[in-house]
């Protein structure tokens, strides 16, 4: 068969696929970048041409600068708080003990639990009145009196964060779990014999073969964390005081709930090229981390 | 082997006892408080077993009697079988031909790069534009209309997987039916298919869970019982004026336990999709 009509009959093959791509994604896409330079309302007609305003306009808004900052808190320390616990749950479930089969079932547990249900499930473990961690800590004697964890500003961030690493660290886990059982065991052992130390087999033995992976975590999970929008806005809606929000609970209070389509848009690609450079950056990294590991 | 301490042993016991009941305690409470009776849930100091086990909220969530808390569950249920069904059933379409002809043909590979690329775009970036979009077609608060949304996740995500899978399907077994002079379509049928099946399975699996999860676009495109999904349902029961905590709980549980389910027992399937990509790099 002549490569031509391979490539040719691959097209086709791909034809379906490309064609529904560009109508939900590529055509969107295009349209959104077209609103962005325009005023025009979520309902009604067309809007006028407006150049640059809306980009000047959001990026220049205290809002814009507080909300990115609130997500890159977000993302850091949930995607940091994951990535260290799931290795540490990993190492612990390549250990040898009874119910290990057990434990790691488990492990799927969180990951598969809707993320509207988990978000749910921690919203009424937050109640001020009735929640479950106000009963737990004051029947501990830790709190006098209990506090509404979600309705200040001061915790409400964090009580969200807490939220969000219990339902991800699982996968970061699975993942690390599956390279330590790829880590061949003459390895391990002659690193013993040379006698290396628990951390030391860790920092140069065994971390080598996790490097490659867990990047790949890393650039999901971060990616996911600068998205968030789910459980922020079933959890708080970005609030009290705004100390929640997040770029994309920003762009859907500016797009659908002030209507503004035109400024909504903009802002949904100033927070799209973040993330597009965010994943840049990471790819240069994984291409560095592949060639140094092993 | 290395031979481990005593020291040792108890600290990766006590480890793992305190990583189970990080995992299952909140995933136990849920479960608690839909079966507690309101005056427990409200009681100081907290009850954290009830006095009477009281099943009776899901019976309530899963009456189909009109103008009922359960009425607007059980179509939410409903809502979310189709949708999730439909979407899944459209990417795996669209999937499979497009993911054998990247693996036979990887001169096509960047299309789909492009393709996969997609999974950076945040939601809102789209979600303007597809408002409109369905607001013209009419397919506001519509099961199609969200299920063909639902191809901007599960498309690229199902491709994907269908490509590594066929990658491990050596072609010469291909090679071997075409000679015996079977077509293309013949060949699929025989010989890739079937090997696939298991991958095709796990894509399923994944699509559907994906769609089984989805909220932002659910809560932009729905409105009623006509196409709101269970995470919406869930939303507005967290986010509403209901007094009964325990039935919240409920709608969590009965929501949760397809993809629990699918997750306890489908494991080997699952993490062997999830950790392709991490191993592959």
């Amino acid at each position: 068969m002549s490569g031509t009509w391979m490539t040719t009959r691959a097209w086709l093959l791909m034809l379906p696929l490309l064609v529904v791509m560009v109508a939900v994604i590529g055509w969107p896409l295009a349209d959104t970048v077209a609103l962005s330079f325009t005023d025009a309302r979520l309902v009604g007609t067309g809007g006028s041409f407006v150049g640059f305003d809306n980009y000047v306009k959001m990026v220049s808004g205290s809002n814009f600068q507080r909300t990115l900052v609130t997500t890159t808190w977000f993302a850091v320390i949930s995607v940091a708080a994951e990535m260290v616990i799931g290795v540490l749950a990993a190492l612990l479930l390549n250990q040898r003990f009874h119910g290990r089969a057990a434990l790691r079932a488990l492990l799927i547990l969180p990951w598969a639990l809707p993320t509207v249900v988990n978000a749910t499930l921690w919203r009424l473990i937050y109640n001020p009145e009735y929640g479950a961690l106000n009963a737990a800590l004051s029947q501990l004697g830790l709190i006098d009196v209990y506090r509404s964890w979600l309705g200040e500003p001061g915790t409400a961030l964090a009580a969200l964060i807490v939220a969000d690493c219990w339902k991800n660290y699982p996968l970061v886990a699975l993942i690390a779990l599956a390279a330590l059982q790829a880590v061949p065991r003459d390895v391990t052992a002659a690193s013993l014999v040379d006698g290396a130390g628990p951390f030391n087999r860790f920092r140069f033995v065994i971390l080598p073969y996790l490097a490659g992976p867990l990047m790949v975590a890393l650039v999901l999970r971060t990616i996911e964390a600068f998205k968030v929008f789910d459980i922020i806005w079933v959890m708080t809606r970005g609030g009290p005081a705004n100390s929640t929000r997040t770029l994309s609970i920003l762009v859907y209070q500016e797009a659908f709930s002030f209507q503004r389509a035109g400024s909504g848009a903009s802002l949904a690609l100033i927070v799209t090229l973040l993330v597009t450079l965010l994943a840049v950056a990471y790819a240069a990294l994984v291409r560095k981390t592949a060639g140094s590991a092993v | 082997m290395e031979r481990r301490s005593r020291t040792f042993t108890v600290f990766v016991y006590a480890c793992a006892l305190l990583l189970a009941v990080v995992i299952l305690a909140p995933v136990l409470w849920l479960f608690v408080m839909s079966i507690s009776p309101p005056g427990d849930l409200a009681a100081r100091p907290l009850r954290w077993w009830p006095q009477h086990v009281d099943f009776s909220r899901y019976a309530v969530l899963l009456s189909t009697a009109e103008n009922s808390a359960g009425a607007a569950f059980t179509s939410s249920l409903r809502n979310s079988i189709e949708i999730a069904g439909m979407a899944t059933l459209a990417a795996l379409v669209l999937a499979v031909p497009a993911g054998w002809a990247v693996s036979r043909t990887p001169s096509v590979g960047w299309s789909l790069s492009m393709v996969i690329a997609t999974y950076m775009l945040p939601p809102v970036a789209l979600a303007v534009p597809l408002y409109m979009g369905l607001a013209w077609l009419g397919l506001l608060n519509n099961v199609f209309g969200l299920a063909l949304v639902y191809l901007t996740i599960l498309a690229p995500f199902t491709t994907w997987l269908m490509k590594s899978g066929f990658d491990t399907i050596p072609r010469e077994i291909e090679a071997a039916a075409m000679i015996d002079g079977a077509g293309l379509l013949q060949t699929w049928r025989i010989v890739t298919l079937p090997l696939a099946g298991p991958v095709m399975a796990t894509a399923a699996l994944f699509a559907f869970l994906l769609a089984w999860d989805e909220f932002f676009y659910a809560l932009l495109f729905t409105s009623d019982q006509r196409a709101k999904t269970l995470t919406v349902a869930i939303a507005d029961l967290a986010g509403g004026r209901v007094s009964d905590y325990g039935l919240i709980a409920t709608a969590g549980v009965l929501a949760a336990l397809p993809p629990v389910v699918v997750g306890l027992f489908m494991q080997r399937a699952l993490i062997s999709g999830l950790t392709s990509g991490g191993v592959k790099g």
